[in-house]
């Protein structure tokens, strides 16, 4: 690869960001192969991807309802409630300790339930939802990563709960840094 | 000008995030080369939100202004934060990180390029 250093703005953010938090606690967690963490490995994908849709869907959610409201109540209703949910899903699943993974299994059921209903009800009363809401048609518009997000989210967290369980460490010991 | 710089971001962001993605499934973490790679982007999209400054100031408007600049804020946003998130985690998932914030900003650069042109303009 190319090596002549391309002098962006991304380069200094680079150096700059890992002092700031999360990620510091998040090396030697990686070290020792994390217990109660949901963010680390393929946690940190998945927190990404959710990550990506909290900020889709806050920002699309405030300038649907801050400019045609009245144009579909419902459907925009729904989408900031699905914008409420995950940000929740992504807080929840970056930070460790027992409560947030609770926190993280709430919301992640929540958004399973939510898609399947809202899809659903897209579906069946096709008028209610004339523009598209994140789970309208079950997140068809979205490459149905809204419905395959949930799914992917609760396999982790039961997967990094019972790791920490064959750690001998419960999860709750790591509360709150 | 605009339809230019948008094709080259979306070519290498594209570029940068199948090279994430190789080096995920290649088990190695984020190094100089990807960093690099993600500097390459930043920089064309940063010259994006220069043009479109300058198209802007220059009178003509996006037919969802406020989605135009929404998207034109993530598209310069979303590679640093997922630098920094990928740093924190130096094995193969940081990689991993990297290679979706890289395919993000692909979809974001689409998007842009949509709520811009349906004014024809």
């Amino acid at each position: 690869m190319d090596k002549t250093t391309p002098a962006t703005p991304a380069t200094p953010a680079v150096h700059a960001g890992p002092a700031v938090s999360p990620a510091t606690e998040a090396g030697p967690a990686q070290r020792g192969r994390g217990g109660s963490r949901t963010a680390g490995g393929p946690g940190r994908i998945l927190v990404t991807v959710y990550a990506i849709f909290a900020v889709a869907a806050c920002s699309r959610s405030i300038v649907q309802i801050s400019t045609e409201f009245d144009h579909a109540r419902v459907a925009y209703l729904l989408s900031a409630f699905a914008a409420v949910v995950y940000v929740v899903a992504t807080v929840a699943l970056a930070r460790p300790g027992a409560a947030w993974h609770r926190v993280a299994v709430a919301a992640c059921a929540t958004e399973l339930a939510g898609v399947l209903a809202v899809g659903t009800a897209s579906v069946v009363d096709s008028a209610a939802f004339p523009d598209q809401a994140v789970w309208s048609n079950y997140g068809s518009g979205y490459l149905f990563i809204p419905v395959i997000l949930p799914v992917l989210g609760l396999t982790w967290l039961r997967r990094s709960a019972s790791r920490a369980r064959v750690a001998g460490r419960p999860a709750r010991e790591s509360d709150n840094p | 000008m605009i339809d230019g710089l948008a094709a080259a971001s979306i070519a290498c962001a594209l570029v940068a995030g199948v090279a994430c993605l190789l080096q995920t499934w290649r088990d190695r973490a984020v190094g100089v080369g990807l960093l690099a790679a993600a500097g390459v982007v930043e920089a064309v999209l940063l010259a994006q939100v220069i043009a479109a400054i300058v198209v802007v100031a220059g009178g003509s408007h996006a037919d969802q202004p406020a989605n135009f600049v929404l998207y034109l804020i993530a598209s310069v946003v979303a590679l640093p934060v997922g630098v920094w998130w990928s740093l924190g985690d130096r094995s193969r998932w940081g990689s991993g990180v990297l290679g979706v914030a890289c395919l993000a900003v692909a979809i974001i650069v689409v998007r842009l390029g949509q709520v811009w042109e349906s004014t024809g303009g």
